[in-house]
């Protein structure tokens, strides 16, 4: 047919140009998330919560702030993995098209903003 | 046409029955989508307050709490225990759903008894949190 063996169209040799990536991806980033995330959530139930100077303390040491970008880059992007995949099933039209981008907007604007407050706070330290 | 009732009915267009496995799995989607917007802008809004100095944090914990009581406020509270539940209901459904991946898990009474535990250890676990928080009265 012109397309390849199954194996290649796997490997995204296809005319699809791509395979398994999405799929694998998103369970990849479900494995750091039940990692990251869980501490991430572990760690704010132990924090205390209402008081700046020990949360900007907590975050100006690499083992709070690292993991927590990790925790940022691994959540947003299985959420726009999984997001993606609702907006498939549901939206048919144009409509689909505008989800899409909204949601990489989203997605990517998020995560930005998050990484960089996570990066001024390790590195600025308690700002009055 | 005597039936079997040891058979399973094939399920058709409009005949089949709600079962723990189909709340799980549409949860499962559900919970997601909460995690994602809910969970994802909260992230993102505390991080932002907490980098903007601490004036612009305070704003945002006397937003979140009490004045008088210095407790969580009741509609940050009902958003916060809502969020745990998604966030463990998701986490083990996803957990779940690994498992299924490697094809294990797929006898019907395997299938239902894991389904069911999903949603019993995510309440279990909201509430041994929440219970601890208020309890101990942790913030």
């Amino acid at each position: 047919m012109g397309t390849g063996t199954s194996i290649g169209r796997v490997r995204g040799l296809g005319s699809a140009h791509e395979g398994v990536k999405h799929w694998w991806h998103q369970r990849l980033t479900a494995g750091s998330n039940l990692l990251l995330v869980t501490w991430l959530v572990v760690s704010l139930f132990r924090l205390p919560l209402w008081d700046y100077r020990a949360l900007v303390l907590w975050l100006s040491s690499p083992w709070a702030s690292v993991p927590l970008i990790l925790a940022v880059i691994s959540a947003f992007y299985h959420l726009r993995l999984g997001l993606q995949v609702v907006i498939e099933d549901y939206q048919h039209d144009f409509t689909r098209v505008i989800a899409i981008v909204l949601l990489n907007f989203y997605a990517i604007g998020g995560a930005a903003l998050a990484i960089f407050a996570i990066l001024k706070v390790a590195f600025q330290g308690a700002v009055a | 046409m005597a039936r079997n009732s040891g058979r399973p009915l094939s399920p058709h267009l409009t005949i089949w029955k709600w079962g723990p496995h189909m709340l799980v799995s549409i949860l499962h989607r559900a919970t997601g989508t909460a995690n994602a917007i809910g969970g994802g802008v909260l992230l993102v809004w505390w991080l932002v307050a907490l980098s903007s100095g601490e004036a612009s944090y305070a704003r945002f914990v006397d937003l979140m709490t009490s004045d008088e009581t210095g407790r969580l406020n009741l509609i940050p509270a009902v958003i916060l225990i809502g969020l745990t539940w998604t966030f463990l209901q998701h986490l083990c459904s996803g957990v779940r759903h690994l498992l299924l991946d490697t094809g294990a898990g797929y006898e019907l009474k395997t299938n239902k008894t894991g389904a069911i535990a999903t949603l019993v250890v995510s309440i279990l676990l909201t509430l041994l949190i929440w219970g601890s928080i208020f309890f101990y009265g942790a913030h």
